[in-house]
């Protein structure tokens, strides 16, 4: 440690401390938690087109764009719904109850399955195509990527069900990061959904 | 600082805010102003140019000058001055921009407002043929104040067509139902450019008149100007439109109103307006 | 200093990467090999990006257009945009520097997820060589860095789109490494470190970090809605289908205006570290400093349409982003008068790093200054897609980031190799940089002020003579690289050996050896809280050996 005694001030500045051998937390969910914030801002973009092409573009001919809310007013309960079965599966996991854990995953996943299946029913409804103009691309474009996202979500809880098999399985009520990085997730998609609905449907 | 190098920096202060004035006067980096727009844009851009100067001939000659002045000679050892802060400085040099900046905001908003470009768009003299749907005009520079006064007493100002493709402008003079490749305006009367792209955005440049608008299809814009000095100047497309982009240019013609009413005549296909 | 070296989160796959220079070209988790795979990567395609320029300015040495064909032209200049900006300055300001000295200056023993750090890295060679391959598949895109539809609909699809995924490649590498760097700088800090201790480039770099990952997104999602445009034929930016080219322009500027700032800031850090070591004076105003950087950060998010005066905005636009522009100027004021207030009284060594440092001040301050005057709506409509714009964002990239790039390496390459590098050639390099790139680009003002928009292969031949000059100045820019490459190569091998700390820096990373163990340190992580302290305690100092100093000078 020549150094120290090279410039200017010295011990008190530098030093070695006994705390630092303190093993670093886990920081994986604050890094997911900045990638669902980086992930949010693509959506934020979509949105801010979409309501920019709302506000400047005018309508063409032929177009008239009330869509039904039945549908997509149900797909709203399901997610929400979700995110509560969600929250269950994490609270059995802490008590260590892996079956009831994966019982409600299994709800979860199923009620993602429902809405995408909803969605698809939505699609195949719709008077307009994706290419037909710009309010059709960009209804598309969002639905689909939050559906894209909905797809990831419903993997991923299958992945962390099959996981949480058994209290010897690789997620414990010692090991929950991938239960609760796939929960944070789900609220994520969740939050963005609703959001979405507000802009493309009621508004 | 020794007091006694005060008035020294107060002279050196004093000589370059004179000396920046007097470079930001009295070079001319810009070509012919051949509009109304271009004597008011060529007032801010003397006015940006003293500043500019003021700051970057003093800033560099603080950097220079600290650096010759505090540099390690041989044989020196130690550190420099354990300066580390000094709010009134802070202080001070937040100040100083803050205010360059709003002087120069402010006055750039008057600029901005004598070119027209607050005006409304929608004044211009072209709403009649358009479908009600494209009405929104997208942008452009409306016409000024200045243009307006010369506008006493005369009909509106000479609306123009313009038409952006790959790779050329065309006009077309709805009064005489006139198209052309090259624009013929008369000296000292104001001109409305109603402009759209045909394919990708281009945009009309007229570096003597110190204007610039996108084309873009899909969107008319709007570009108002007044010719005051005759020539023949290049329009020029300053937006990337494809491997031509370079070679679109066209010619805009300001002529005398005399020179100017016999092309219009030759060229008009309206008998009508040929009074 | 007894203490076992405990294994940071990842630690034995570390002890199982391949040693000596094979792992240099290994999936290293080591963040110091991610750093200098960065640098290394980037400098390549500098060379590569700097050729393409060489290309444009021997186009531009004629008013016509006969060096290369005009479409081939084109996708030059595409090309060389989107090398310079996405796979040479950002990955080297942000991913080389960034993994190099943040852990250092936070304490730690790598960065806070290393496996993501070494995917990040690794999405930047296939991105970049697809890039440039594309141009040999089916012609590059040739739409500009911009890719502004409709033209990049309308031009060769393939090319455009192998651009696209390249950039999504390139933003997706720079998200994860944002994240990482959020992570690292606030939650590896070392015990007892405050933020407000942290050397000025962590502040910088999480400011830049927070620009990545809350606008590089947008990017990414407006170039998947232009692919669909170009594949599917949907109607996001075709007006026929009532879509809107302007809207395109927003979220792109919304994105690329704060990638500017994603290439300056971590520069105006780097400076920041640079030029107290060689003034041996602490940094001047610290807190000013942090608050700056931050304040260039949340102004940065609301000035992107001054890129868009002429595009069509309504009034009320155009002088709010007037006002918002114009105001980033006042904190990077502040820091600029800072740096000149850390030089004043110091004890400056005049070598490479600091004239890279002042030659970055220098071109930095005209380029700012030529930055306010385009914030300036009636400026801008008439140099907008000029020549002048030219000039002044390669004073702001080139003359900014660059500059500090190669002060960088003249800085730290004793910490990376334990050798220093030739002072003799690093001022030759510097003269030559310095006085090509002025040569090449301050001419460039008076041809857009004058008349002559970009990206044209020709020109009005009034201009001739300029643009030679031009070329002229970039062909010394071409020369001014060989001293440094003989430099770097030859010191690697005979240099002479620096020692630990040849600059005497108090700042974490050189209070190790050079180059640094595996993990950093021998020992524990020193605490500095005072990485500026120079000149602190006068006691202190007429102890020290002056060897080292009396040799650098």
């Amino acid at each position: 440690m020549t150094i120290l005694t090279q410039s200017s001030d010295s011990k008190p500045e530098v030093q070695t401390n006994q705390e630092e051998e303190e093993e670093h937390g886990d920081h994986r969910m604050f890094g997911l938690a900045t990638f669902l914030v980086a992930d949010g801002m693509t959506f934020a973009g979509f949105f801010a087109a979409y309501l920019t092409y709302k506000a400047v573009n005018p309508l063409l001919p032929d177009s008239i764009y009330e869509l039904e809310l039945a549908l997509p007013a149900l797909n709203t309960i399901l997610l929400l719904v979700s995110s509560a079965t969600f929250h269950r599966a994490g609270q059995a996991l802490k008590r260590n109850d892996s079956k009831i854990c994966q019982r409600w995953l299994l709800l979860t996943a199923g009620l993602g399955l429902a809405f995408l299946a909803s969605q698809m029913v939505e699609y195949f409804t719709l008077p307009f195509g994706l290419t037909d103009n710009v309010y059709a691309s960009t209804f598309y474009a969002l639905t689909g990527f939050h559906g894209l996202h909905v797809s990831l979500g419903a993997i991923m809880i299958s992945i962390v069900c099959w996981q949480a098999r058994s209290p010897n399985g690789r997620i414990t009520n010692k090991n929950t990061f991938p239960l609760e990085a796939a929960e944070l997730y789900w609220h994520f998609v969740d939050g963005i959904w609703v959001i979405l609905f507000i802009i493309l449907y009621l508004l | 600082m020794p007091k006694s190098s005060a008035p020294l920096i107060i002279g050196l202060i004093i000589a370059l805010v004179v000396g920046g004035i007097l470079i930001g006067e009295n070079i001319n980096l810009l070509p012919v102003d051949a509009s109304s727009n271009a004597t008011v844009y060529d007032e801010l851009f003397k006015v940006l140019f003293s500043i500019g100067t003021i700051l970057f001939l003093g800033i560099v000659g603080l950097v220079i000058y600290s650096l010759i002045r505090f540099r390690r000679k041989p044989g020196q050892i130690g550190d420099g001055l354990a300066i580390e802060d000094n709010l009134p400085l802070e202080i001070f040099w937040t100040a100083v921009p803050t205010i360059v900046i709003l002087f120069v905001g402010l006055y750039s908003y008057d600029i901005y407002d004598r070119m027209g470009g607050m005006q409304s768009l929608q004044h211009a003299n072209h709403n009649s043929q358009q479908m009600a749907a494209n009405q929104r005009i997208w942008g452009g520079i409306g016409s000024g104040s200045i243009s307006a006064n010369n506008m006493e007493g005369k009909v509106g100002a000479l609306p123009v067509e313009v038409t952006a493709m790959q790779f050329a402008f065309l006009f077309h003079y709805p009064k005489g139902d006139i198209l052309t490749g090259e624009l013929h305006v008369p000296v000292g009367e104001p001109v409305s450019l109603r402009m759209e792209s045909k394919d990708v955005i281009h945009a009309f440049w007229v570096p003597e008149f110190r204007i610039k608008q996108d084309v873009i299809p899909g969107q008319p814009t709007i570009l108002n100007f007044t010719p005051t000095k005759p020539g023949r100047y290049p329009i020029i497309c300053a937006e990337l439109c494809g491997p031509y982009h370079g070679g679109m240019r066209s010619t805009v013609v300001v002529e005398e109103s005399n020179d100017y009413q016999t092309w219009f005549e030759k060229n008009s296909k309206d008998i009508t307006t040929q009074t | 200093m007894t203490i076992s070296i405990p294994p940071v989160n990842e630690g034995d796959s570390i002890k199982l990467q391949p040693k000596g220079f094979l792992r240099y070209f290994s999936f290293s988790l080591d963040h110091k090999v991610i750093g200098l795979q960065y640098l290394v990567c980037g400098f390549l395609f500098y060379l590569i990006g700097g050729v393409l320029a060489g290309a444009i300015r021997i186009e531009l040495t004629s008013p016509i257009s006969d060096f290369m064909a005009r479409d081939v032209y084109n996708q030059v200049l595409t090309l060389h945009g989107t090398i310079m900006i996405f796979l040479w300055i950002v990955p080297v300001v942000n991913g080389a520097f960034g993994n190099y000295l943040i852990p250092f200056y936070v304490g730690a023993r790598d960065m806070a997820f290393p496996r993501l750090n070494a995917v990040a890295f690794w999405m930047i060679p296939p991105a970049g060589l697809l890039l440039i391959s594309s141009y040999f598949i089916n012609g590059a895109a040739e739409s500009g860095w911009t890719a502004y539809p409709p033209l990049s609909i309308t031009t060769p699809a393939a090319g455009q789109l192998i651009w696209i995924f390249s950039v999504l490649l390139l933003g997706g590498s720079s998200i994860f490494g944002g994240i990482n760097f959020i992570a690292t700088i606030l939650k590896l800090r070392r015990p007892g470190l405050r933020l407000m201790n942290l050397p000025m480039y962590c502040w910088a770099m999480l400011g830049t970090s927070i620009l990545v990952v809350l606008s590089t997104p947008v990017l990414a999602g407006t170039l998947v809605l232009l692919s669909f445009d170009i594949v599917a034929h949907t109607g996001f930016f075709n007006p026929a289908l009532g879509g809107n080219v302007v809207v395109y322009q927003h979220l792109f500027w919304f994105y690329s205006h704060p990638a500017v700032y994603i290439m300056v800031l971590p520069a105006f850090g780097l400076v920041s570290e640079i030029l107290p070591v060689h003034c041996r004076k602490p940094l001047f105003g610290y807190t000013t400093m942090v608050y700056s950087i931050m304040a260039i950060v949340v102004l940065g998010f609301v000035v992107w349409a001054h890129h868009m005066f002429t595009s069509g905005t309504p009034p009320w636009m155009r002088l709010f982003f007037t006002i918002a522009t114009s105001f980033i100027a006042v904190p990077t004021g502040i820091k600029f008068f800072n740096w000149v207030a850390t030089l004043w009284g110091g004890r400056i060594s005049l070598n490479s790093a600091v004239l890279f440092s002042c030659g970055f001040i220098i071109n930095f301050v005209l380029g700012g200054i030529t930055g306010v005057a385009l914030a300036q709506v009636p400026f801008d409509i008439h140099v907008h897609d000029t020549y002048f714009v030219v000039a002044h964002f390669h004073y702001i990239v080139y003359g900014g980031s660059v500059f500090v790039i190669f002060s960088s390496i003249y800085h730290w390459y004793p910490k990376f190799t334990g050798k220093l590098l030739n002072e003799n050639l690093g001022r030759i390099h510097f003269l030559l940089t310095f006085i090509g790139f002025n040569l090449c680009f301050a001419p460039q003002h008076w041809l857009g002020l004058n008349g002559m928009p970009r990206r044209v292969a020709e020109y009005d031949p009034q201009f001739t003579l300029v643009n030679q000059i031009s070329s002229a100045g970039a062909l010394l820019m071409a020369i001014s690289t060989l001293p440094f490459l003989w430099n770097v190569f030859y010191s690697a091998f005979k240099g002479t050996i620096a020692g630990d700390n040849p600059w005497q820096a108090l700042t974490p990373e050189w209070l190790t050896s050079s180059p640094p163990p595996i993990e950093n340190w021998e020992g524990s992580a020193p605490l500095v809280t005072k990485p500026y302290g120079y000149g602190l305690d006068p006691k202190a100092i007429k102890n020290e050996s002056t060897e080292n100093i009396e040799e650098e000078i």
